[in-house]
């Protein structure tokens, strides 16, 4: 079953990670993929022009701004939480 | 080589329209950072900066001089009025042939820009003003200080982002010291906040939403500001012979780059540019009593300062004094340097050491005594004022009381 907000969390990650999408997995963390915080920053940005969504993250301080980071899959969920709250979806 | 000294300081800030009123709030620990007054703020995510705010620039300039001047631009001349005049100089003859102005501004003519850009793409105009590039040009403000005071030596702006005006402040310093000029008018200014400009600072993840609390732990970030710094800086005897009253002496400067990061801090690179600084000025660093940080109030620097200046300082970083004024006036990126200059002449002339307002509670990273939320009475010999910017370029001054 294809999951699209999987799939293109996953393209965003990868491409900024400069990995092929098959080679991002779920329980892999940014630090695991080579992504830094300004990597992490630019991934942010193309998940809100992508999703037109608005992603609350402060990079001074990732742990306290509502958006889990921990991993890749906690990314998707995070993605699909906000989807829900500001589409409405 | 010569010695260089103050003879004259002007601002205008968020805090205050003059220096006597910069110092009586950084005394008093006053925050002037509020919610932003500008258009289309609904549109902004960040909202608050330290605006400069009961500022009227029809009360202060002609029409004529205002289709001139960028924002930037009137905040350099009103605080270069009010340096000058305290500096008693006046420029013609020798003098004037040989004094000029450095400034920083890291963005110029944000303003100018924004609003342009607005008519044109925006609003569909096809014509903008006949002077907006003479009006947005970074090298505007320094022209103009120039013109207005007959000054026709060396003068140029320097851009290095949050370093802009320590950089511009250390090249006057250099000037006056080797012989080439009496005297320099040198500072810096910058008002970016406007819609463009906020907008532009969001991107990056690192503004604060509520408020700029350097070294405080759950510290969340840099607020903007806006305003200028100008002084007044010559030749010790030159000043000494015609009975000038002396603010400061300018020691030691020191610049080195990091060559890593373009955006992230480097510990190495701010410890250099401190040792620098006090070799340069010939100063002990037990001597050193009060250090202004930069202390933007991001996670990133603040650690990355509050290590550099343990491993300079050793066992004396624990007696010694830092704080961060950004948390009263904001960063006032190109122009900070000269701002936070005041709070450094502060505590060498009056003994007063400007505290970091808005901290909360200790970080272990940042164990220093950072003359947390009120100012603190102490003498101090000698002063050192850090900027670290983007682009990995630091430029720190010492300065000595006389």
């Amino acid at each position: 079953m294809t999951d699209p907000i999987h799939d293109t969390v996953i393209r965003i990650l990868a491409e900024q990670a400069v990995l092929e999408p098959r080679d991002v997995s779920p329980e892999q963390t940014l630090t695991d993929l080579g992504i830094d915080s300004l990597g992490l920053v630019e991934c942010i940005f193309a998940i809100e022009e992508t999703f037109d969504i608005s992603v609350p993250f402060n990079a001074n301080d990732p742990a306290q701004s509502q958006f889990d980071i921990s991993s890749v899959a906690a990314i998707i969920g995070a993605v699909k939480t906000l989807m829900a709250d500001q589409n409405g979806a | 080589m010569k010695r260089v000294v103050i003879t004259g300081a002007g601002t205008i800030n968020a805090l205050g329209h003059s220096v006597p009123a910069t110092l009586a709030a950084m005394r008093e620990g006053q925050c002037g950072i509020g919610p932003l007054e500008l258009r289309d703020v609904e549109r902004l995510s960040i909202r608050i900066g330290g605006q400069v705010h009961g500022y009227d620039p029809e009360t202060a300039f002609n029409r004529q001089q205002i289709a001139l001047y960028d924002r930037f631009t009137q905040f350099t001349l009103l605080a270069a009025h009010e340096a000058i005049a305290q500096s008693g100089l006046e420029f013609d003859g020798e003098l004037a042939a040989r004094a000029g102005v450095v400034l920083g501004t890291a963005g110029g003519g944000v303003q100018t820009w924004d609003e342009n850009y607005r008519a044109v793409y925006e609003d569909g105009k096809n014509r903008v003003h006949p002077f907006v590039v003479p009006k947005l040009m970074n090298n505007a403000a320094a022209s103009h200080v120039s013109i207005q005071y007959n000054l026709k030596g060396p003068s140029f702006t320097v851009a290095t982002a949050c370093a802009s005006s320590n950089h511009a402040m250390g090249q006057a310093f250099m000037m006056v010291r080797c012989g080439m000029a009496p005297a320099m008018v040198t500072g810096g200014s910058e008002s970016m906040l406007c819609f463009g400009g906020v907008k532009a600072w969001e991107g990056l993840r690192v503004m604060s939403r509520d408020a700029c609390r350097p070294f405080s732990l759950g510290r969340n970030g840099m607020v903007q500001g806006e305003g200028a710094g100008i002084f007044v800086f010559e030749e010790y005897e030159h000043a000494r012979a015609r009975g000038a009253e002396i603010l400061a002496e300018v020691a030691g400067f020191a610049m080195t780059s990091d060559a890593s990061d373009i955006v992230m801090p480097s510990k190495q690179g701010a410890a250099r540019a401190i040792a620098g600084a006090m070799r340069d000025a010939g100063v002990n660093p037990d001597e050193v009593g009060y250090i202004n940080a930069h202390g933007t109030g991001t996670l990133a620097n603040d650690k990355t300062e509050c290590a550099a200046v343990a491993d300079v300082f050793g066992h004396h970083a624990d007696d010694l004094m830092i704080s961060s004024t950004k948390s009263m006036h904001g960063h006032l990126i190109g122009g900070t340097g000269a701002v936070e200059l005041l709070a450094c002449i502060m505590a060498l002339r009056d003994g007063v050491i400007a505290p970091t307002i808005g901290y909360e509670e200790p970080d272990p990273e940042c164990a220093l005594d950072v003359v947390p939320n009120v100012a603190r009475d102490a003498k101090v010999g000698v002063v050192l004022s850090n900027a670290f910017a983007f682009g990995g370029l630091n430029a720190v001054l010492a300065l000595r009381g006389v």
